[in-house]
């Protein structure tokens, strides 16, 4: 799960993680006595949506009276940012953040993340503040400093130390980063995070070190064990189609083809869309109904395909291990039949009850294509769009 | 012959008195598994499908001797599970339950190298020698006694691999689901080096995804150890960068981890990488007769 920058600040502030002043606001009206509040001149004012780049696109501004941060709440909020990771279709913005503005004297980069070669948790730092991490690693990987913990002894003020001294902050800053590597870490771990990046970390001239920006990515599957981050959740943030899906326990991602796509299993529903481009197709979607899929699950699963207005056909790419092809035949008929879907539907299915599957769909008057295997099914649903 | 699993494995069930793990502890013994028991906290004493079910997996190995176990417990209690499996000594631990926070495996994993325990999975389809035992989720009857080893991220996908495989009247020593999650208890490598001493493998299937840089390095393991012939796949050739597709492991992130990327890297190392799924078997057939 993705949360704003705002969110991402309280939760450091909560880890004693030093963050700038700041106040959240949805309405113009409010940012004024935000500013004010804030104290400083300049104050900074920045949109909050997920997607990073904001300054590029408009959506940071510097604002050197509590009126001008009002001026500048008025412009972005409500504003469609577009920035190179919005897509071109851009994020409403329906908050920012005015935040305490400072006299910078260095720019770092600090994330933490899980690193899949040795299994543990890495800490990774470089000089280049501000600058993606992933240009660093391709330009000067040699810039970039890494710390590997233990989870047996968990991070150590040494591991912190050299981290900040191959950082060259001076000796003031380091009183502050020291602690500060070490709370976030912590943070990290409590959180269930799956990468936390401050980017850029800062050095301010009068040597107090702090996070002006932070983004988290937490484990969804650690979801259970923290109520109060799952309020944190924008909706607003995330594709409708996707919640809809997530709702039924369904995995569904959209794409920008024509051809709808319902499998069982991730692997197998990322190798149905590459067979369908080989064929020379587009696929509309990822979706993978699962191994327990149930009648329900595929009724919708159905529906939320037929809700994108893109797809013109739709591809059934079932191997049945636990999810016996009867049931599935029975899902899709009822499917078919309440929704009353237009589109050709091409079903491919093997597995366990794979005959009976066959017989049902067969019996059922219905209008479907069957396809013999994974290439002869692609190849007809292809087909059946031209 | 196969790897990891056949006639001598002895099996017990971890959470078998749930709806999961009594119908898969039901398929395994209709397969001719020996499952010898189960654990249930709570539930010790009882009895379910004619085998005794045990409070602590200590219990259960002292009293039934089993030296592999399968587990169904939900997420949370998941990593526990496995813990305490590795600290009764069991040999070989198979995962399956989907969704374990990745805080929870990095502590699991780091546990289990100070162990002699092998974990499979978590998030995994499991493990089977066909004709001679089965730990797991697949689909028994699409699988075929034979000289094929399968090692793969994903489920399904692995058995379109083996239904593709069979239907040419090939069979398999043994197939390995190593599960999608990015910290998992058997690698690509691990495994590549048991199929490459066994001496009932003939040939290799290899099925990745995208995300991370495993196929990358047991490319490399294969240039350098493996003589058998091994075909390749990636899933994910089409799917869009930094968008997690099911699997927690697979998000290609930074230009890292793409299929293109792999599948080029295996390529160089000597794996014949097939780019569609429906040529798996078809390219396996070829690789064994010009053999």
């Amino acid at each position: 799960m993705k949360i704003h920058e705002y969110q991402a600040k309280e939760i450091l502030a909560r880890h004693k993680v030093p963050v700038p002043r700041g106040i959240v606001v949805e309405h113009r009206s409010e940012a004024l006595k935000a500013a004010q509040e804030v104290g400083t001149s300049p104050v900074v004012v920045k949109a909050q949506i997920h997607a990073g780049g904001r300054g590029k696109g408009g959506g940071v501004k510097l604002a050197k009276t509590p009126q001008d941060a009002e001026k500048h709440a008025g412009e972005i909020l409500g504003m469609t940012l577009v920035t190179p990771q919005t897509g071109p279709e851009g994020r409403l913005v329906k908050k920012v953040l005015i935040e305490e503005g400072m006299q910078i004297a260095k720019e770092l980069y600090l994330g933490i993340l899980l690193d899949r070669q040795t299994s543990r948790v890495l800490i990774m730092a470089s000089e280049a503040g501000g600058m993606e991490i992933e240009e660093v690693a391709a330009k000067t990987p040699e810039k970039i400093i890494k710390e590997t913990v233990d989870p047996i002894v968990g991070v150590h003020p040494f591991q912190a130390r050299k981290l900040a001294f191959a950082l060259n902050v001076n000796k003031e800053a380091m009183k502050g980063l020291v602690p500060l590597i070490m709370n976030l870490y912590t943070c990290f771990v409590r959180e269930d995070c799956s990468l936390l990046e401050i980017n850029p970390l800062v050095i301010t001239t009068d040597d107090r070190v702090l996070c002006l920006d932070a983004k988290f990515d937490i484990d969804d599957n650690a979801m259970f064990r923290h109520k109060e981050t799952q309020a944190f959740r924008d909706r607003g943030e995330e594709d409708p189609m996707e919640i809809d899906a997530s709702n039924f326990h369904l995995n569904y991602i959209k794409l920008d083809g024509n051809i709808g796509c319902m499998v069982n299993g991730a692997g197998l529903a990322m190798a149905t869309m590459d067979i369908i481009k080989l064929s020379g197709g587009e696929p509309a979607n990822f979706l993978d109904v699962g191994g327990g899929a149930n009648e329900e699950m595929i009724e919708n699963g159905f529906r939320i395909l037929l809700s994108d207005p893109h797809v013109k056909a739709i591809f059934i790419n079932i191997f049945g291990g636990i999810l016996r092809c009867d049931i599935l035949a029975r899902g899709v008929i009822a499917a078919v039949e309440k929704l009353h879907v237009k589109v050709p539907v091409v079903v491919r299915m093997e597995g366990t009850n794979m005959e009976e599957g066959h017989n049902i769909l067969k019996n059922s008057g219905l209008n479907f294509i069957v396809g013999n295997g994974m290439k002869d099914a692609a190849q007809k649903v292809v087909k059946a769009i031209q | 012959m196969s790897i990891l699993v056949d006639e001598k494995t002895r099996l017990i069930v971890q959470g078998i008195t749930g709806r999961e793990g009594m119908f898969h502890a039901e398929q395994a013994i209709k397969y001719g598994t020996k499952v010898v028991g189960g654990v249930t906290p709570g539930k010790g004493g009882q009895s379910v499908l004619n085998v005794p079910v045990f409070d602590t997996v200590k219990d259960a190995a002292k009293k039934t001797r089993a030296n592999a176990t399968m587990i169904f417990v939900p997420p949370p209690f998941a990593a526990d599970a496995i813990l305490e499996a590795a600290d009764a000594g069991i040999g070989l631990i198979v995962c399956i339950t989907e969704g374990i926070p990745v805080a929870d495996m990095v502590q699991v994993y780091r546990y289990l190298q100070t162990t002699n325990s092998r974990l499979i999975g978590p998030n995994c389809p499991g493990v089977i020698s066909p004709g001679k035992c089965k730990i797991g989720i697949m689909p028994a009857h699409i699988h075929k006694p034979g000289n094929v080893g399968i090692i793969s991220r994903s489920g399904t996908l692995t058995y379109e691999a083996v239904g593709q495989l069979t239907a040419l009247g090939i069979g398999q020593s043994t197939c390995v689901g190593i599960g999608g999650d990015p910290i998992i208890g058997t690698r690509y490598i691990d495994l590549l080096q048991m199929f490459q001493k066994d001496r009932g493998t003939r040939a290799i299937i290899m099925i990745g995804e995208i995300g991370g840089t495993a196929e990358d390095e047991a490319a490399y393991f294969i240039k350098k150890n493996v003589t058998k012939p091994v075909v390749g796949f990636i899933a994910g050739q089409t799917a869009p960068p930094g968008r997690r597709m099911g699997h927690a492991g697979a998000i290609i992130s930074g230009g890292q981890g793409t299929a293109q990327e792999k599948m080029k890297v295996m390529q160089k190392c000597g794996i014949k990488v097939v780019k569609s799924p429906a040529d798996i078997g078809k390219t396996l057939a070829q690789a064994i007769q010009k053999k």
